[in-house]
């Protein structure tokens, strides 16, 4: 079991034709995911090699799922296209949206955020690395070799610090590792993923990552106390960032007393999560946990 | 990206956002020329922060004389750490009444929402503690947007006096305007003022620009002021590299941005140890650690005189160990002689073992490798305390 992703997901990538789809098409190829084609408009009707297969190239996320009965879609295209290439995933009624382009304009993704009111997709990013179900299935630019199966589930808003821990707790492995993406907006919050892995038979504890910023790692914190009963580590990044610069991540900011890290991890430790340092820390944190 | 008060009424005019332009000037000199020409006025000070009446950086001027007096205070004078370099000089229009609006992301519930009070004026935040409700909050479905109904809507939630309301509701749509068309995350205006004769007016704005947006807005590029902008950051954007300056001794490279803010509070709290050194920068240098962004990266940093060490700290994911390596070997022959302090490196993750391989056999003297992201930090905060 998993999350969201299982080695029966049928992917399929819009935007594979560009460099950076391409390129990361074959690397999920390579960690063993499904991909059945890729979209592409003014290419369709065409095949695509990459990882040493013949991939279709589809006009349309429509079309691609009704010829290959694909439930992911991972976005690669750049952001001045993003909002329609998620409008149009979504009106095709995929499952799970993947949408790892960096630099959408927030108003696009609050829109797509409004528009998926009532829809069946679900929305992972947009900014994120993607979802990796270690040896079944990665949707998205997570190196599969880092580490494999194991109990862990992690959820992140980075992308590096995800591969970090995944490497430092790669003696015990990863249920689904998780990059939720360093927006203002996301489509799938921690909240979402802790719900998901608290019902995850296979996940026995559960990494929480967060940054500067917002104010999700506090409604997590509330939200564990009333629903997570599985051991959470927590860590969160940025106790030195300044008042009011964008570090890195749009969303990473702290506004005024808001969004600051220590609040963030003053309101996990006040629901009994434990929370590290530094990533090594959070790891031994974890790790003593695994083995009891 | 944060406005100044006379950016955010430039881009209220062109929406037909009912404001008042001023005159903006950097020396006192021109603050009486531009008194002579408007009369009585008000003097403020352009800085991008909150108080600045409290601060004493906004004056009354009744003569050209006093304009001049004002604008030399007000010049030079530091608003929450920044400096002035401009004073905004506009028409002394003394308001009736004062309220407050404003447009802003909801990150939290993913949507937008206005913020309405009929007592502005003041920090709306002191408005919201000591009389909750007079603040009206209002949501805004990013889907659905505000016409005409909504912004009547959003005036009668408010309780605007009856006799302003189709200027308000003309207010609503145009700051509405400006929020969408120009890829805001914020549009604020406090005071709208109430002048006389009932005439709706933004006596001040405050505008948040998304700067994911800037492909679709070539225009928000002539906001950028050089002057308020740390040279060392100037340098860094110029290179197209993600840069923070912060006030430190151990200069930071690293790839991702999380990892980045992760490295710079390691460093911090290894510091603890060695005399209390902080973190010089933020600087994510992404997937591409190649020679050249590399050599960019050390270059802006070394070009800070607080650092004394530098700590690069790369997880190789995508990126290849080896790739980076040679880009730190690349830069250092770049930067030559210019490559003066000492670099700690902690390479991990993809290809880590030719990386190192390739960092051992350059034996470069400034070089040391650490194994660990932990050890490394704490490696390089000694060095920067040495």
């Amino acid at each position: 079991m998993s999350i969201y992703l299982t080695k029966d997901s049928k992917i399929i990538v819009q935007g594979m034709t560009g460099g950076m789809g391409s390129k990361h098409t074959t690397l999920m190829l390579d960690a063993g995911s499904n991909i059945v084609g890729g979209v592409n408009a003014r290419k369709a009707g065409t095949t695509v090699e990459l990882g040493g297969q013949d991939l279709p190239v589809f006009g349309s996320v429509k079309e691609a799922m009704a010829e290959t009965g694909a439930d992911v879609s991972v976005v690669f295209v750049p952001p001045a296209f993003t909002k329609d290439a998620c409008i149009e995933a979504i009106d095709a009624g995929i499952g799970l949206l993947v949408v790892i382009t960096e630099g959408v304009p927030v108003q696009d993704t609050a829109e797509v955020w409004s528009y998926l009111d009532g829809k069946q997709t679900r929305m992972i990013g947009p900014n994120c690395p993607g979802i990796i179900t270690p040896g079944e299935s990665l949707a998205g630019i997570t190196p599969h070799t880092i580490a494999g199966k194991g109990p862990v589930g992690l959820v992140s808003k980075s992308g590096t610090l995800t591969y970090q821990m995944m490497y430092e707790l790669k003696d015990f492995g990863f249920s689904t590792a998780i990059g939720i993406g360093g927006d203002p907006i996301v489509g799938t919050t921690h909240i979402d993923a802790l719900a998901a892995f608290e019902a995850d038979p296979e996940t026995k504890a559960i990494v929480m990552i967060g940054e500067i910023g917002g104010d999700a790692e506090e409604r997590a914190a509330a939200y564990i106390k009333d629903h997570v009963t599985k051991p959470v580590v927590g860590y969160v990044a940025g106790f030195t960032a300044p008042e009011g610069k964008t570090m890195g991540h749009a969303g990473a900011i702290v506004s005024g007393s808001s969004g600051t890290a220590a609040a963030k991890k003053e309101a996990l430790e006040a629901v009994g999560v434990k929370v590290g340092k530094t990533p090594s820390e959070t790891a031994e944190l974890m790790r003593q946990i695994l083995r009891g | 990206m944060d406005l100044m008060e006379f950016q955010a009424k430039e881009l209220f005019a062109k929406h037909g956002v009912k404001t008042t332009l001023g005159v903006v000037v950097t020396t006192a000199e021109e603050a009486r020329d531009a008194a002579e020409k408007i009369g009585p006025c008000v003097v403020k000070a352009q800085v991008k922060a909150g108080g600045r009446g409290k601060a004493g950086g906004v004056k009354l001027a009744k003569t050209p004389d006093e304009a001049f007096e004002h604008a030399n205070a007000i010049l030079g004078m530091q608003i929450k750490g920044l400096t002035v370099h401009r004073v905004l000089v506009t028409p002394a229009t003394p308001p009736v009444e004062e309220y407050y609006f404003s447009f802003l992301l909801d990150r939290s519930n993913r949507q937008y929402l206005c913020i309405a009070s009929v007592e502005g004026g003041v920090e709306i935040e002191e408005v919201a503690k000591t009389n909750p409700d007079a603040v009206k909050q209002i949501a805004i479905d990013p889907g659905v947007g505000v016409d005409e109904e909504k912004a009547r809507a959003i005036v009668a939630e408010a309780a605007f006096p009856a006799e302003l309301v189709d200027q308000a509701v003309a207010m609503v749509q145009a700051l509405w305007a400006v929020f969408v068309e120009e890829d805001a995350t914020l549009v604020e205006v406090n005071p709208l003022a109430r002048l006389d004769g009932d005439v709706l007016e933004a006596l001040d704005g405050k505008v948040s620009l998304d700067d994911n947006a800037e492909f679709r807005h070539e225009d928000h590029a002539a906001f950028e002021i050089k002057d308020e902008t740390d040279p060392l950051e100037a340098k860094a954007k110029d290179k197209g590299l993600n840069y923070v300056k912060l006030d430190g001794a151990v200069g930071i490279i690293g790839n991702g941005a999380g990892l980045v803010m992760s490295t710079l509070d390691v460093v911090a709290y290894a510091g603890e140890k060695h005399g209390g050194v902080k973190p010089a920068n933020f600087l994510d240098i992404g997937g591409g650690a190649n020679a050249q962004v590399m050599a960019d990266g050390l270059d802006v940093i070394l070009g800070d005189a607080q650092v004394k060490a530098v700590f690069v700290n790369v997880f190789g994911g995508i990126t290849a160990c080896d790739e980076v390596a040679n880009g730190i070997k690349g830069a250092l022959e770049i930067l030559g002689d210019g490559a003066t302090k000492p670099l700690v490196v902690r390479l991990d993750g993809n290809n880590v073992d030719k990386g190192r391989a390739i960092l051992d056999e350059l034996a470069h003297p400034l070089v040391t490798q650490v194994d660990t992201m932990d050890g490394a930090a704490d490696k390089a905060a000694e060095l920067a305390n040495a």
